[in-house]
C-alpha cells in the first residue's frame, strides 16, 4: 500500500509540472494584460508598473524565475491586483472559508444521502422509498445556482429566518452548505440505494438473516460496507464537484471563500493568483482522489492496490 | 414495377422471416422503452421542448430581444404569460430563445465530444499493447484534474481572440454579400463548443474500449482482418456500430451534463453575451432580481429543470431499455 501511495504520489509531480507549465504560458499569450483595465496611465508608469512584476523581462526568463520560486520556496509570488499582499498570503486568508464550506457541505451530503439512500433501499418498491427516491431526483436536477436564489428568497428575504449573505455567525453556514450539498446528497442517496439493493439480495446477507441476526445489525454490520463502495467511489469527483461548485455558491451567498476570489482573478487577469489557485486546486483534488482510491481498496477486498 | 424474376425472391422470403421474428435489438429497447413511464414522460417533455423553442421565431410573435422600456417588469398576466422582465421584454420569449442556445450548446458540445471520445476509446481498444496503456494513462490522468477550472481559464483568456474572430465574421464577405452579418456571439458559443467539449469526452473513451475489448477476439472481427480490411476500416465499420448501444445512452446522459455545465459558466458571466441568453444567463438575471420580480428567477430556472430532469430520465430509460452496464472500467 505505501508503494501505491508512493507511486501515485510520483506521478503527481510531472501531472503539476504540466499543469502549471500549461496555464502559465496560457494565460501569457493572450493579449491584455493585468494593467491593462486600469485608468489610462501614461507609458511611463505602465514600464515602471511593468518593471516591478517583471512583466519587462522576456518570458520564458519569468517562467523559469517563478518555478523557481515556487518549488524553492514554496513562493507563489506578489499579487498583481491587491498591492503589497502575496498570494500565499490571499490564499491562507480565503481557503480556509471555502474548505469550512466544502466540508460542511460533505457532512451533508453524506449524512442525508446515506440516510435516505439506505431507508430506500431497505423499504424498496414502498411508498418510503418512493419520497426518499423522488426527493434525490429533485435534488439531481435543481441546479445549485438555481436551488441556491430559491432558498435565498424563501427563507432569507420572505421568512426573514436566515441572513441572504455574508459569513460570520453559525446562521449564515446554513444556506450556503445545504445548497451546495443537497446535488451531492441526491447523487449519494441515488447510489447507496443501488448499491445496498444488490447486497441486500446476496447469499451472505440470507445467511447472516438465517443466524438470527437482526435487522440494524445486517444493515449494519453485513450490508454497508458492500453497499458502499458505488458511494466511495463517487466521491473522487463529488469532492471535485464540491470544490469547484463552491465558485457559484461564494457568488451567490457572498462569502469571501477562495472560489470567487479564483475566479474575480481571472477576469481581472490577475496572473500569479490564477496560477497560484490552479495549482493549489489540481493538488487538492489529485490528493483527495488518491485518498478515495485508497479507501476504496480498503472498503473491497477484491481490488488491490496495482 | 414488380418482377418476379427468381433472382428476387428467395430475398422476399427472407424479409417475411424476418418480419416473423419480429425482433431485432433496437425494436426489444423500443418496446422496452415504451413500458417505462418516466421515461416516455422525459422524452415527451423534451421533444416538445425543443420543437417550441426551435420553431419560437414562427409560432412566437414576439422575440427575445424586443423591449417596451413602458412596461418595465410586469407579473405574468394574460398577454405576457410568464411576465416580462425589468426592460419589458417577454419573459417566454427569452425562456425560449434560450432554450435554444442551452439545447444547441448541449447538443452539438456532446457531439464534440462523442467524436472524439469514441475515436479515441477505439483505437486504444482495438490497438491495444503499449499505445492502449499509454492513451488510458493520460485519460487517467487527466480524470484526475479541475476541469471546471480550465474551462474557466479557457472562457476568460480567450473571449478576446474570439471578439476578433466575431469581428472577422461581421467583416467576411463573399461578392459583396455578408454571409454571417448578425451573428455577433458565434465566436464565443463555437468556444464553448469546443471548451466544454474537450472536457466530457472521457468518459465515453474509457466506455468505447472497454466494448471494443470485449468484441475485438470475435470470429467475425477475426474473419474481418483475415480478408485483409485494414485497420480504419475495421474499427470505423464494423466495430464502432456495435458499440453503439452504449454510446447513444452515454451521449443522452452527456447532453444534460453539458447544459449543466454551461449555465454553470453563463451563471458566472462567461457564457453567451447579451442580447442573446441562455438560460443560465437568465438565472443568473433572475437571481439578482429576484426580490422584487420572482418570476424571473422561478420560470426560467424551472423551465431549466425541468428540462433537465426529462433529459436524465430518458437518458436512464434508454439505458435500461437498451440494457447497457456503463461501467467506467
Amino acid at each position: 500500500m505505501l508503494r501505491f501511495i508512493a507511486r501515485r504520489l510520483l506521478e503527481t509531480i510531472p501531472v503539476l509540472f504540466i499543469i502549471l507549465t500549461a496555464t502559465f504560458f496560457m494565460i501569457r499569450f493572450v493579449p491584455g494584460g493585468p494593467f491593462t483595465a486600469e485608468k489610462a496611465v501614461t507609458p511611463e508608469v505602465m514600464r515602471n508598473l511593468e518593471r516591478a512584476y517583471d512583466l519587462d523581462k522576456p518570458l520564458w526568463q519569468q517562467y523559469t524565475r517563478y518555478l523557481r520560486n515556487v518549488v524553492l520556496h514554496g513562493d507563489l509570488g506578489p499579487s498583481f491586483k491587491y498591492p503589497n499582499r502575496t498570494v500565499n498570503e490571499i490564499i491562507a486568508d480565503k481557503l480556509p472559508v471555502s474548505l469550512e464550506l466544502g466540508a460542511e457541505a460533505l457532512l451533508i451530503a453524506l449524512v442525508a444521502g446515506l440516510t435516505l439512500g439506505v431507508l430506500a433501499a431497505v423499504k424498496s418498491n414502498t411508498w418510503i422509498d418512493y419520497i426518499c427516491s423522488s426527493t434525490a431526483m429533485i435534488g439531481i436536477c435543481l441546479p445549485t445556482f438555481v436551488l441556491g436564489p430559491l432558498l435565498v428568497l424563501l427563507f432569507a428575504i420572505r421568512l426573514g429566518w436566515a441572513n441572504a449573505s455574508g459569513w460570520y455567525g453559525p446562521v449564515d453556514r446554513v444556506l450556503p452548505c445545504l445548497t451546495l450539498g443537497c446535488v451531492y446528497a441526491a447523487y449519494i442517496a441515488r447510489l447507496t440505494r443501488g448499491g445496498m439493493l444488490e447486497v441486500l439480495h446476496q447469499d451472505y446477507i440470507r445467511t447472516a438473516r438465517a443466524k438470527g441476526a437482526g435487522q440494524l445489525r445486517v444493515i449494519f454490520k453485513h450490508a454497508l460496507r458492500g453497499g458502499l463502495l458505488p458511494v466511495v467511489s463517487f466521491l473522487g469527483p463529488a469532492i471535485a464537484g464540491i470544490l469547484t461548485g463552491s465558485f457559484v455558491i461564494e457568488t451567490i451567498f457572498q462569502i469571501p471563500g477562495l472560489g470567487r476570489e479564483f475566479v474575480n482573478s481571472a477576469f481581472n487577469r490577475d496572473y500569479t493568483l490564477v496560477l497560484g489557485t490552479v495549482i493549489l486546486y489540481a493538488a487538492l483534488i489529485i490528493a483527495l482522489n488518491l485518498v478515495v482510491d485508497v479507501v476504496q481498496v480498503w472498503l473491497n477486498p477484491k481490488l488491490k492496490f496495482e | 414495377m414488380v418482377s418476379l424474376s427468381p433472382q428476387n425472391l428467395p430475398s422476399a422470403d427472407l424479409t417475411t422471416d424476418q418480419l416473423e421474428r419480429g425482433t431485432s435489438l433496437w425494436r426489444d429497447a423500443w418496446h422496452r422503452l415504451r413500458r417505462n413511464r418516466l421515461a416516455v414522460f422525459g422524452g415527451t417533455v423534451v421533444i416538445v421542448f425543443s420543437l417550441t423553442c426551435v420553431l419560437a421565431p414562427w409560432i412566437f410573435h414576439l422575440s427575445y430581444q424586443d423591449q417596451n422600456l413602458d412596461l418595465g417588469a410586469v407579473a405574468p398576466n394574460a398577454q405576457h404569460w410568464l411576465g416580462t422582465d425589468t426592460l419589458g421584454r417577454d419573459l417566454l420569449a427569452r425562456i425560449l430563445y434560450g432554450g435554444r442556445i442551452s439545447l444547441m450548446v448541449g447538443l452539438v458540445a456532446s457531439l464534440v465530444a462523442l467524436v472524439i471520445g469514441v475515436s479515441y476509446g477505439a483505437i486504444a481498444g482495438y490497438v491495444g499493447g503499449t499505445l492502449d496503456s499509454v492513451m488510458m494513462r493520460i485519460v487517467d490522468i487527466m480524470y484526475a484534474l479541475p476541469f471546471t477550472i480550465f474551462v474557466i481559464l479557457l472562457m476568460v483568456f480567450l473571449k478576446d481572440p474570439m471578439q476578433a474572430v466575431d469581428a472577422w465574421l461581421g467583416r467576411f464577405s463573399i461578392f459583396g454579400f455578408h454571409a454571417f452579418e448578425g451573428m455577433q456571439g458565434v465566436g464565443k458559443i463555437l468556444l464553448l463548443f469546443a471548451a466544454i467539449g474537450a472536457v466530457e469526452w472521457l468518459t465515453m473513451a474509457r466506455i468505447v474500449r472497454g466494448q471494443i475489448l470485449s468484441i475485438k477476439k470475435m470470429e467475425y472481427i477475426e474473419a474481418a482482418r483475415s480478408m485483409g480490411l485494414g485497420t480504419p476500416r475495421i474499427i470505423f465499420r464494423h466495430m464502432v456500430p456495435n458499440v453503439l448501444g452504449p454510446v447513444i445512452v452515454y451521449t443522452s446522459l452527456t447532453i444534460p451534463a453539458v447544459m449543466l455545465l454551461e449555465s454553470f459558466l453563463s451563471f458566472l458571466g462567461l457564457g453567451v453575451d447579451a442580447p442573446m441568453s441562455s438560460l443560465g444567463t437568465l438565472i443568473k438575471d433572475g437571481s439578482e432580481k429576484m426580490e422584487e420580480f420572482w418570476w424571473l428567477l422561478v420560470f426560467p430556472g424551472g423551465a431549466f429543470s425541468l428540462t433537465l430532469f426529462s433529459l436524465n430520465f430518458l437518458g436512464d430509460g434508454l439505458r435500461d431499455a437498451l440494457d447497457v452496464r456503463a461501467s467506467k472500467d
